[in-house]
């Protein structure tokens, strides 16, 4: 059972939400929880695990032999990334912009492209407690995160303990966030009750509605007086709002001195207990 | 010789696209016997990524001498100048006055990108 942690817009409580649950399920069963968010994971912050694995990560990138190349311009007409052009029978490539579909190997005529390795960042991997650990780093100045993502969601199979896996997802609704959601059987949508929330929030459902998960809403700093916002948009949506995690500047103060929320304010776990449970019920 | 010029419409008397990757219109002028055509770059103009390569590429074709535009980044350049077209950035105003101007050698070449690259 895979559950997405998903949410549009950045900073709503996506980590948040997936640590404390992450927490919580440990207490009874081993899980596994990957940060997928590899462009700034930040699960390892609040866990501060010794890794007991660092795995490189590569993936493929063209070249381009001089003296095979006839200059047919194959290639660049194929590249649905545009990251070749043709100048004065030579092929120029970007490899910042190839996103290794092996395209133009293929095509090449006189098998003039041969593919060489670029490392596009690192898995790692930690045990705490009942909890298998998992996530990426991306290089800096790397460009392309899907194929680390998948990485971080491969190594994290190898753990047959566990039933679930919690994805914690990079924030937006493009490639990376469909790397890290596309296999999951339910999606978590964290949002926060403001109108920048919404909105994102709405290009996330429109995403994960296209993938066909299942998915409700779990409203972060929740408040009496701008839960309205999310709230009719989910009723006239038919949508189920899983889970309310009331605002409050003692857990943001946890928060921000990397302490996980439900384990120093323990009344906060009432808050969570629909989503333990939902989650117990798809496990089942 | 035969100019590029990125444009916001198809005629010379629109002004210079301040884009180059992104530009609508092509005018392809040729200051031999002073005949322009146009060529469009919606292709270029909607791409995800690499509009800038795709954009040189795609005036290259045209066997352009030099290029004419707002903004010219450095993958475009990378394409542009081995290929020796010359490229004159930080243009704007009338497609016909910065043509005037090329044709009596007032505008200056530039030596490199003029903008930041961008990956997507």
């Amino acid at each position: 059972m895979k559950i997405a942690i998903a949410s549009g817009k950045g900073g709503t409580g996506k980590s948040t939400i997936a640590l404390n649950l992450a927490y919580i399920l440990t207490q009874e069963d081993n899980i596994t929880l990957l940060d997928c968010d590899v462009e700034e994971p930040n699960c390892y912050l609040f866990l501060k695990p010794e890794f007991a694995d660092n795995k490189k990560v590569y993936r493929n990138i063209p070249e381009f032999s001089n003296e095979k190349c006839t200059g047919c311009g194959k290639c660049v007409q194929l590249c649905q990334f545009n990251c070749l052009a043709l100048v004065k029978n030579k092929i120029i490539c970007f490899p910042e912009l190839c996103h290794d579909c092996g395209g133009c190997k293929l095509i090449c005529p006189t098998n003039a492209v041969t593919e060489s390795k670029q490392e596009v960042g690192a898995v790692e991997y930690a045990q705490i407690n009942n909890l298998n650990f998992v996530h990426g780093k991306l290089r800096i100045s790397e460009a392309m995160s899907p194929p680390l993502i998948k990485e971080v969601k491969n190594y994290a199979n190898n753990f047959k303990n566990a039933k679930l896996q919690i994805i914690d997802c990079p924030p937006g609704t493009s490639c990376p966030v469909i790397a890290a959601t596309e296999d999951a059987d339910y999606a978590l949508m964290v949002t926060e009750p403001t109108p920048f929330g919404l909105n994102d929030l709405k290009l996330a459902v429109d995403m994960v509605k296209e993938l066909n998960i299942p998915f409700s809403i779990v409203i972060n700093r929740s408040t009496k007086e701008n839960d309205h916002i999310i709230e009719t948009y989910a009723k006239q949506n038919n949508i189920k709002i899983a889970a309310k995690i009331p605002d409050s500047m003692k857990a943001a103060q946890v928060y921000s001195k990397g302490e996980l929320i439900v384990k120093e304010m323990p009344e906060f776990e009432q808050y969570f207990e629909p989503i333990t449970l939902l989650i117990k019920d798809l496990v089942k | 010789m035969k100019i590029a010029v990125s444009s916001s419409a198809p005629n010379l008397e629109s002004s210079v696209d301040l884009r180059f990757g992104r530009a609508k219109y092509f005018i392809i002028y040729d200051t031999n016997d002073n005949t322009f055509y146009v060529i469009d770059n919606i292709q270029n103009l909607e791409a995800a990524q690499g509009a800038g390569v795709q954009a040189a590429q795609h005036v290259l074709n045209e066997n352009i001498d030099a290029l004419i535009t707002g903004h010219c980044g450095p993958k475009a350049f990378k394409i542009l100048s081995p290929a020796g077209v010359k490229i004159f950035t930080g243009l704007d105003g009338a497609i016909k006055e910065n043509i005037e101007k090329f044709k009596n050698n007032k505008l200056k070449e530039a030596l490199k990108a003029d903008v930041e690259s961008h990956w997507v």
